[in-house]
Formats: structure tokens, sequence, C-alpha cells
């Protein structure tokens, strides 16, 4: 169960992160428009926008998975082990939105996912 | 296209990984890892402290959802997916990702002084490798596929 949890937290959340990147690359948000008067205007204008609102379905599934995994789980292993989408997406990131990946931040990923391993043994 | 100089410095320090992280996104990142461990931390509080076996019935977990701890927790992941949004917005996935997970070291303190979670040697070594890799990645540029926001 802990897991299939984790396998399900993962692959939803590459789905959603890889979305939302390139959606909110697409459109980004301004700094004015995170202030008070404009915020509803902005959130409104983000429910609009279909890859984001796939990408909220995705995140609740992690949402509800994660709420298992806590429910069966340590939190300081659940937390870490999801953290597993680091290496996974910083490939993605590479391969499907173009980003200019340097070598110091594979070497910053890799570490991370070092990191993680470590922390889920 | 115009502003040529300034394009291409751009390009050129985005390409080499040495451009600064502007404050906006300094402070954005820090928003978006507080209210995530709070919001984590929030949760992992409430769901230790119900009673009842949730088995995997979905209406189990939204009735938890109205729990004091979880409401708190669930508003303040609300909060955190939208400023996260935003963050993506401004910063690169493969830059995000890596220098928000100091959320993870933060989380497994919380779990070791506030539930008395056993942290092993290992736990600790893996924090250490996330610090180290989140160094790396906070010296590369933020965003190496910089976009004007449309307005």
């Amino acid at each position: 169960m802990k897991w299939l949890m984790v396998g399900i937290i993962v692959g939803s959340t590459v789905l959603a992160d890889l979305l939302q990147s390139f959606e909110m690359k697409r459109h980004t948000v301004a700094v004015e428009d995170l202030r008070p008067g404009r915020v509803a205007g902005m959130l409104a204008g983000l429910a609009r926008r279909v890859p984001l609102v796939v990408a909220v379905f995705f995140m609740a599934i992690s949402f509800f998975a994660f709420m298992k995994l806590l429910s069966v789980a340590d939190l300081s292993f659940a937390v870490p082990v999801t953290a597993a989408s680091v290496a996974l997406e910083t490939v993605l990131a590479r391969l499907i939105l173009k980003e200019n990946v340097t070598a110091l931040r594979w070497a910053g990923a890799l570490c991370v996912a070092c990191g993680v391993a470590l922390l889920a043994m | 296209m115009s502003g040529g100089p300034a394009v291409a410095e751009e390009a050129h320090l985005a390409s080499s990984g040495t451009r600064r992280v502007d404050l906006k996104t300094k402070l954005l990142t820090a928003f978006v890892v507080v209210t995530n461990v709070l919001g984590n931390f929030s949760m992992s509080w409430g769901m230790k402290h119900q009673a009842a076996d949730l088995g995997l019935s979905p209406l189990a977990y939204i009735r938890l959802i109205f729990t004091p701890w979880v409401l708190l927790g669930t508003a303040l992941l609300i909060i955190w997916l939208l400023s996260r949004m935003t963050l993506l917005g401004w910063a690169d996935l493969s830059y995000v990702l890596p220098v928000t997970s100091i959320g993870y070291v933060a989380s497994a303190v919380l779990g070791r002084v506030f539930f008395g979670e056993i942290v092993t040697w290992q736990r600790w070594l893996g924090t250490a490798f996330i610090v180290v890799g989140i160094v790396f990645v906070g010296l590369t540029a933020a965003n190496t596929t910089k976009k004007e926001p449309v307005r």
C-alpha cells in the first residue's frame, strides 16, 4: 500500500508539474496581479486555462494519495520519498519544456535524488 | 526584434547559468517553501490525531478535510499551490523543484521535534545531500526560457 501510494503521488505530480510549468510560462503572472485588489481576477483567469485545470486534477489525485500515505507512514518518510519526482521532472523539463539544464543544475538534481533515496531507506 | 543587445546579453547570461535570481523570485520561493512545510505539518498532525481507520473510501477523506488541523493544512496547501503556480511562470521547473526541496529537510526536522519520529543517520545524510543539491541549483539562472508577462 505504502509504495503504491508513492507511485501514484510521483506519477500524478510529474504530469501536474509539467502542465503547470508549460502553461504558466505561456502566460506568466505579473507582480502587480498579486495585489489584493487583483488576486480574484487573476485566479478567475487561471481557472479558465484548461492545462491548469487538468494539472489541478492530477494534483488532487496526488493530494488524496498523500493523505493516505500519511496515515500509514511517518511524515519524515512520506514527504521526502515523494521527491523522487525531482530527477524524473528535471529530465522531462530538458526534453519537453526545453529548459537549459546546466551541468551544475544536473549535479544539484542528482544530489537531491540521492538525498531522497537515502531518506527512503 | 527590438532591444537586440539586451536580449543577446540576457540569452548569454541564461545559457551560462550565471544570471542572478531577482528579489521577487527569491521572496516567492521562500513563501512557497513556508506554506508547503506548514501545510504538510498541519495535515500530518490532523491525520495522526484522527481515530478511525480511513480505508479507501473517498467520503471518509472528504469528511476528514473538514477537521480543524486538516482544514488548516488544506488551506495552506491551496495557497502553496497557487503561489507555486505563479513561481513556475517566473522560474524554470528544473530550478523550482530542487530549490524548494529545502521543505523536505524542514519536514524531517518537524517530524523529529513534534512527532518524535526516529530520524536515522541515513535520513540526516539524505538531508545533507538535498541541501548540497539546493545550493548547486541555487547558483544557476532561475529562468532560461524567459518570456514577458502577457497583459
